[in-house]
């Protein structure tokens, strides 16, 4: 067995926990992070059959990677195997001109920034830590380190954002011009402190915010952005001097390729097997430094379910799927139906293969197109 | 033993004024069972009737006073099964009539004493329940004299909770309740009045015996429907089954058929024997006929072979029942099922549910509809997505409404029945607070929500009972449902032309709230032929994705687009719209009144 060619590596630390935050996170602990950057390599080290030798990417998330203690990020970069794309999630209050040198220095060759927003009243609305200015330093740091692959994350759908607001966003955005930006709706999760203070107002807002998802498209793919998956877009080949732009850590996810995940709560799937590190940071670093492997919950993955996961993801990619490759999971009656309603379109690649691929409403309206799809 | 020693009687009475427990009583004094072995309300035997309190089946037991046999025959409790009821009282000679001391006459205690006088039934007036601390015995009493033509003082007080004064009762029923009076030595004949099923022997009828015996192993026939069989068994219930051999003139007793097919026997006809038949058969049989019509279909349409073999089952016991394969392009296959009213609905709907544990989707009940279109003759129509778009005329069944209520609502009822389409027949004062209302009504107004709407208009006070009088043209018309272009056939509806744009309209709005927004526009419309009168839009949805989808999240992701589509999954397909289910009892819900 060939290992994953592609690694991701949990950061959980934060400065503070935002109130819509549903990741794995552990607020300061700086006397832990050395400690759990030692298990994160030990980690490794035990599964060396696991990962390819030459992996293609790297991915650190988080938490905020870049709000580790510097001394610990370096040594666990410094361990690291390079590959060709690293990407490092940072948030832009974290970074400064001399973090920015250090992840260059170490191979790293993108950074996804946790922007959100550009208004300082939205932004308080999140519980973010960065200025408007915050993010625009944070991102000239960046370029004066040598990056030329930065992505944005914004956040739309916030209590109290209006549509032009919305497009503020958008507009600040594009005017620094980074290479990728990922889009994500806000979620409120039932139960979380977030939900419990603004869920009445998004409740409201509900109607008057589903014109957003529609918004963020037009005005991103008006300025030239490939809107390759569900939610990201980046700059396409012929304005990146013939670079291609997308996220290719995620695309392996996105595709169904095999990947490796170390650190609390991370998530690997190999070879038809899926697992989830314990999401408790304490049981994980004594695990380790036991030498032991973190408690670990199994999900074994058939064929077939493999198979409806890779049409759930692929049809949030621009490029069509190949029907044969799918069609014991393919409610294939549905196909004209849902070509009819203008949600999908039927064609063939080079060979002559008959595919599928959403249309742009097709594509916004995926969740229920792709229940539709699958038999 | 010879007939001036036998009484035939039956206890009448309102749901809840204490029937099943006078009749417990009577077992226990006449020693037919010991308090030990008493069942509570032995005549009651399936589990559901105990549950709401009524009886649906009849049965008869003997048991002996002072030298004298009775029997007790039992009658069903409600208004659908009023031709059961006056069947029952046929095979009596008295009758016993039931009224509670704090309530006084309800509307079923009116349609029972009026049932016994036109079998001519010698009443013997009871009022019970006088232990009860609200107990107004003497009001009652009069209320009771006064409906039957008869003097207070001839009215029996008791307790049967207690036991006090039903010896009185016993010695009443034999002083005042005529002996039969058939002739022993004429050609056979005795009236079925109630059959059931037994699994292993076929279907049991009851009958009394009019005039001649009858005895083991003869041949006999059923006159009105001319089905023949041997008697293999004769007897009659002590509370439990003995084997006589023989029953005589004036006698009440069981007959075991070996038929397998209840429908085969229907309760009013007359059994005689094959070898000296009588002439002529028994006053009153009459081939009762379903009103009220429902569609019901399996939730999951796996289940249709289950539905289909209760239904077979209940039919055994159920000779009204009435169903037939129904094909809907909403709901998929099930039953058009037909019923003698609402009450028989539930109860076969319930035990459906229980009985079988299945799991059914019921439409909103219809009436049945009589029909004539232009060169064709008439004919009868159970379900609105039958009626024919052309009609020279047609007609729809009425009843007649009773309702008893204290003089306060009597201005409410009225504003309901003339709501309800119906016209004033008669009102008067049975005492000095309480009034009875008769109405002509059309069945289809009432099969909906009619006795919960009188129910919580008059706060609970109201009592109501009805007669179908009989089928009366009436300016229908059908009001179809469109979605997104496509007649939805399930949700058709039959009303009077004066209110098919408000109900029509209504039930538009309340479809677009049920039916969830689509991935297009999607257009409810409600209309008479081509002519839309009402019409509603579900917008369709601009977005409906999961806002980020990586690594870690690839399971719950997955998992929540299969609870997406499981939750397609029970919806029903409509052209390309998928309806839920909810959706199709829209219709029970109309003009935002509640149904329970």
């Amino acid at each position: 067995m060939n290992g994953a060619r592609h690694l991701y590596l949990h950061l959980p630390f934060c400065a503070h926990r935002c109130g819509y935050c549903d990741f794995v996170t552990a607020v300061g602990r700086r006397d832990q992070h050395d400690a759990y950057v030692e298990a994160l390599l030990g980690e490794l080290a035990l599964e060396p059959k696991l990962l390819a030798s030459e992996p293609e990417t790297l991915f650190l998330g988080g938490g905020t990677p870049t709000f580790t203690e510097p001394r610990a990020l370096e040594r666990l970069l410094q361990s690291l195997p390079r590959a060709r794309e690293t990407t490092v999630e940072a948030n832009p209050e974290t970074v400064t001109q001399e973090l920015a040198e250090t992840l260059r220095r170490h191979g790293v060759n993108r950074v996804s920034l946790g922007v959100q927003s550009f208004q300082p009243h939205l932004l308080e609305v999140l519980e973010r830590v960065a200025q408007p200015d915050t993010v625009r330093r944070a991102f000239y740091s960046l370029r004066d380190a040598g990056f030329d692959n930065i992505s944005f994350d914004l956040i739309y759908g916030i209590p109290g954002q209006s549509a032009s607001e919305l497009e503020s966003d958008l507009d600040e955005a594009l005017e620094l011009g980074p290479e990728h930006l990922s889009c994500y709706e806000l979620e409120a999760k039932p139960g979380t402190r977030f939900t419990h203070t603004h869920g009445d107002e998004l409740a409201r807002q509900g109607e008057a915010m589903e014109g957003y998802f529609e918004l963020v498209v037009e005005r991103l793919t008006a300025a030239g952005y490939r809107w390759y998956e569900t939610a990201n877009f980046c700059l396409p080949m012929e304005r990146a001097g013939g670079r291609d732009l997308r996220a290719r850590h995620n695309l392996a996810y996105w595709l169904g390729r095999d990947y490796l995940g170390l650190g609390v709560g991370a998530v690997s799937t190999i070879a038809g097997r899926r697992w989830r590190n314990t999401p408790r940071l304490r049981a994980y670093i004594d695990a380790l430094a036991a030498g032991r492997r973190p408690k670990r919950e199994v999900e074994h993955l058939s064929p077939a379910v493999m198979s409806r996961e890779r049409v759930m993801l692929g049809l949030r990619l621009d490029e069509p799927l190949r029907v044969a490759e799918f069609a014991n999971v393919l409610d294939l009656e549905a196909l004209p139906r849902l070509q009819r309603l203008g949600l999908l379109r039927r064609d063939s690649d080079e060979q002559g293969t008959p595919t599928v691929g959403l249309t742009a409403r097709g594509r916004r309206l995926g969740g229920g197109v792709t229940a539709d799809l699958l038999a | 033993m010879t007939q001036d020693r036998i009484r035939n009687f039956s206890i009448i009475a309102h749901i809840d004024h204490g029937k099943s427990t006078l009749a417990d009583r009577i077992l226990e004094l006449t020693h037919a069972v010991s308090s030990r072995e008493m069942r509570e309300q032995l005549l009651d035997s399936m589990e559901l009737e105990r549950e709401r309190g009524i009886t649906i089946k009849a049965q008869a037991v003997r048991v002996e006073w002072k030298g004298t046999q009775l029997n007790l025959i039992d009658t069903p409790g409600h208004v659908d099964f009023t031709y059961e009821v006056s069947r029952s009282l046929q095979a009596c000679e008295g009758a016993v009539l039931l009224v509670d001391a704090a309530q006084g006459t309800q509307a079923q205690t009116l349609a029972n004493a009026y049932l016994a006088l036109e079998n001519d039934l010698e009443i013997v007036p009871v009022v019970n329940k006088i232990d009860l601390p609200q107990a107004d015995p003497e009001t009652a009493a009069k209320e009771l004299a006064d409906l039957i033509g008869d003097t207070p003082d001839h009215v029996l007080r008791i307790s049967a909770k207690t036991g006090a004064g039903v010896e009185e009762v016993l010695d009443a029923v034999v002083a005042r309740v005529p002996a039969p009076a058939g002739d022993p030595d004429a050609p056979p004949r005795a009236l079925i009045f109630d059959s059931s099923y037994d699994q292993y022997r076929g279907v049991v009828a009851f009958v009394r015996v009019v005039d001649g015996q009858f005895s083991t192993r003869e041949p006999l026939r059923a006159m009105a429907l001319g089905t023949r069989f041997e008697a293999e068994e004769l007897g009659f219930f002590a509370p439990t089954r003995r084997e006589s051999g023989v029953l005589e003139a004036g006698e009440v007793g069981y007959v075991i058929t070996g038929l397998k097919d209840v429908s085969r026997l229907r309760v009013g006809d007359t059994l005689t024997s094959e070898r000296r038949p009588a002439s002529e058969p028994l006053p009153g049989y009459k081939d009762v006929k379903p009103m009220v019509f429902s569609g019901l279909f399996p939730t999951d349409s796996d289940d249709y072979p289950e539905l289909r073999d209760a239904l077979e089952k209940l039919k055994l016991n159920d000779a009204a029942l009435f169903y037939e394969p129904e094909t809907s392009q909403a709901l998929g296959f099930g039953f058009r099922c037909g019923f003698l009213g609402l009450l028989h609905m539930e109860i076969v709907r319930e035990r459906l549910e229980r009985e079988f544990d299945l799991d059914l989707l019921v439409t909103a009940p219809n009436v049945a509809y009589r029909v004539k279109p232009p060169h064709e003759e008439w004919r009868e129509v159970h379900t609105p997505a039958d009626m024919p778009d052309e009609l020279e005329e047609v007609e729809e069944p009425y009843i007649r409404a009773s309702v008893i209520v204290p003089k306060e609502y009597v201005g409410v009822v009225m504003e309901l029945n003339n709501d309800r389409r119906g016209r004033f027949d008669h009102l008067e004062y049975l005492s000095e607070e309480r009034v009875h209302m008769t109405y002509d009504l059309p069945l289809a107004e009432i099969v909906l929500d009619y006795y919960d709407q009188l129910k919580s208009r008059t706060r609970g006070y109201a009592s109501f009972d009805y007669d179908v009088i009989g089928f009366r043209p009436g300016k229908l018309v059908r009001v179809d449902v469109l979605v997104a272009g496509e007649p939805v056939d399930a949700l058709s509806l039959i009303v009077h032309r004066d209110s098919a744009y408000e109900r029509g309209r209504s039930l538009v709005e309340r479809l677009q709230e049920e039916i969830p927004r689509q991935h297009f526009d999607v257009a409810i419309q409600a209309a008479i032929g081509s002519r839309v009168i009402a019409r509603e839009t579900v917008k369709a949805k601009r977005k409906d994705v999961l806002a980020k989808c990586y690594g870690g999240d690839i399971s719950r992701k997955r998992k929540l687009l299969e609870r997406q589509k499981a939750g397609k999954r029970r919806m029903k397909q409509v052209g390309m719209v998928e309806v839920p289910q909810e959706a199709f009892l829209a219709v029970l819900h109309l003009g935002g009144e509640k149904r329970r």
